[in-house]
């Protein structure tokens, strides 16, 4: 699973050439994430993103394994306990709040690892694998963010999950029973926290599991990169490590810098108050809101108000949400130009950007409570996204005129850096100290 | 068929089966378990509530709604065409014969499940003088029926009776 020009593992200390033989570990990390992975020369810092994933979600399991060492998953108990980890426990407010907080930096970071594919084409031929299991492992983390808000069993905690699990209870006919089924009850209750505990447990555990097959598939035919050009030979990559692992370290220390400001100076920021009340199943929230990460698609949920060829608006409601999040499964196949780079791609490039003022919009309104002008624009937005994806990159890839290709990823490095021909054998050159050169 | 293709088949079908018959249990444990199945049914003392006045209290653990309507409020919710309604209904079949004042419903949205606002003191009934719903902004007239908004049902009308002038057995 890689160029033929990858260095080759060759174990000199005979414990490491007696571990090869036996279990040949250090040989597969070698070739993975080692000097034995060949990576594009040209990558710039929207390449981190993945690993920054990787980072935030070993720092979800390793505060969340501590957490349920101080956590009683029982709806007496539950927001007692949560609090008892606040105030009692050694260092509890710091697992609690990096926990909470670890989720919406989970999210930001995968938000631009997936606008950075979309940008660049990361999901198209010979990647789509890549970007399906992407998108598997991304409605893993919802389900699993979902399922974690619910644990404090606050009034956002439990509301949320009533609205949530009433999307099921929108399906015709089987609905009810599903929904009753989700809870263990006709309302969120002791089962139901329970089994969210348990499944909150498990999944992030099956998501590390779908990121192995994600990196596999990614590794079968190697990384994209900013041009989009396929690699040719041997002077269009650079070894993973040192490189890689170089730049993705410096990566991940402004991700934890970041991270850190927000959770020692603004703990709470991304939460809601009304979460520090226990759940009350007879006080509905005035304003009950998601978390941010799940507002655009919130949003799309709320877009409809009135009924449509007998089809209720709950309904239709619930669909669209749903479909917005399944139609990305089709893109691969929906734009179909051969360019990937958007660098390449003028119309693309301007419709992208539509596209992501587009999302945070729907964000925006998903945030906003349910009245006018936010109601109407979400509509407009929502039927943007979707005629984004179904009519507008078909039609681009069918219309438009794309810039002149670089003849190869080399090329394009010394075209940008002015560099003659002749000094093309430079060592080096692979290690671009330059951040970035997206559009 | 040659008999060993038979004794394939045969015995992964039989596995097959047997995985199936496990699943089952698997999935059904899920369900409500039989504590959560044995709901009590609910009696509510009518006496102290007052015309324009309207209780919150629990059925199966979810919100229940008990209002008095005022003659005003009946002439509102009668003075609607019915055919006009997205769930429609008459305030007669929603309430008991006789006792059209007093209008019974559980205080869940049948669009997403929050409970609605306006059965407590001073809050918000919407514009059609009922229970509005604050998620996703849900309005419900003086008969608990859906007018505007993404609800697709009237809020529901649970099974009760009137076991005396001024009390009710809901369930």
């Amino acid at each position: 699973m890689s160029f033929p020009w990858a260095e080759h593992y060759t174990p000199k200390h005979p414990v490491m050439q007696w571990m090869d033989e036996k279990l040949p570990l250090p040989r597969l990390v070698y070739n993975a994430v080692g000097a034995g992975y060949p990576v594009p020369r040209n990558l710039n810092y929207f390449w981190n993103f993945g690993v920054l994933a990787g980072l935030a979600l070993v720092i979800q399991i390793v505060t969340g394994v501590i957490m349920a060492m101080h956590y009683g998953a029982n709806d007496l108990v539950a927001f007692a306990t949560v609090e008892q980890t606040m105030r009692d426990v050694n260092s509890g407010w710091l697992m609690r709040y990096a926990h909470a907080n670890g989720a919406s930096f989970f999210f930001i970071v995968v938000y631009l690892h997936i606008f950075r594919g979309l940008f660049y084409g990361s999901y198209k031929a010979p990647r789509e694998m890549v970007w399906l299991l992407g998108l598997v492992i991304f409605l893993l983390m919802m389900a699993t963010a979902f399922m974690g808000y619910v644990l404090p069993w606050g009034q956002m905690s439990y509301w949320g999950a009533k609205v949530i699990t009433g999307l099921f209870g929108a399906i015709p006919v089987v609905g009810e029973p599903i929904q009753t089924w989700l809870l263990g009850g006709f309302a969120p209750g002791n089962a139901s926290l329970n089994r969210f505990f348990s499944l909150h447990f498990l999944l992030p555990f099956v998501i590390a599991g779908v990121i192995i097959l994600h990196i596999w598939a990614l590794h079968i035919p190697g990384s994209n990169n900013p041009t989009g050009v396929e690699v040719k030979g041997p002077q269009d990559t650079v070894p993973f490590h040192p490189y890689y692992t170089a730049k993705d370290g410096f990566g991940a220390g402004v991700f934890l810098i970041i991270f850190s400001i927000m959770l020692f100076y603004a703990p709470n920021y991304l939460g809601h108050p009304d979460n520090y009340i226990e759940a009350n199943p007879l006080s509905t929230p005035a304003h009950i809101v998601p978390e941010w990460y799940f507002w655009p698609f919130y949003a799309i949920l709320r877009a409809f108000t009135v009924d449509f060829f007998f089809v209720p608006a709950k309904l239709l409601g619930v669909l669209a949400m749903f479909a917005s999040i399944l139609l990305l499964f089709f893109l691969p196949w929906l734009d179909n130009s051969p360019v990937r780079s958007g660098n390449y791609r003028p119309t693309f490039k301007k419709f992208f950007w539509i596209l992501v003022i587009d999302v945070l919009i729907l964000g925006y309104c998903g945030g906003a409570p349910a009245e006018e002008p936010y109601v109407m624009i979400s509509q407009v937005a929502a039927a943007y996204y979707f005629a984004h994806f179904l009519i507008v990159l078909p039609l681009i890839a069918r219309f438009e005129k794309p810039l002149p290709l670089p003849g190869s990823i080399t090329e394009s490095v010394l075209n940008r850096h002015n560099i003659k021909g002749e000094e093309d054998a430079l060592p080096g050159m692979g290690a671009d100290p330059q951040p970035s050169n997206a559009g | 068929m040659r008999r060993r293709d038979f004794i394939n088949i045969a015995a992964v079908s039989f596995a097959g089966m047997g995985a199936v018959a496990v699943v089952v249990p698997l999935i059904d444990q899920m369900n409500p378990s039989a504590d959560v199945l044995a709901l009590a049914s609910t009696e509510v003392d009518l006496s102290a509530i007052q015309p324009g006045q309207a209780i919150k209290t629990t059925f199966r653990s979810q919100p229940l709604f008990v209002r008095h309507l005022t003659p005003k409020e009946i002439a509102e919710a009668d003075k609607v065409d019915v055919a006009t309604l997205r769930d429609p209904q008459t305030l007669e079949e929603r309430t008991v014969d006789g006792k059209k004042q007093w209008l019974i419903t559980m205080g869940v949205c049948t669009h997403l499940g929050c409970v609605p606002l306006g059965a407590g003191e001073g809050e918000n009934r919407g514009e059609y003088g009922g229970y509005f719903c604050p998620c996703h902004g849900s309005s419900y007239d003086t008969a608990a029926r859906i007018r505007k908004g993404p609800a697709p049902k009237n809020l529901e009308v649970p099974e009760f009776k009137f076991t005396s002038d001024t009390a009710i057995l809901v369930g």
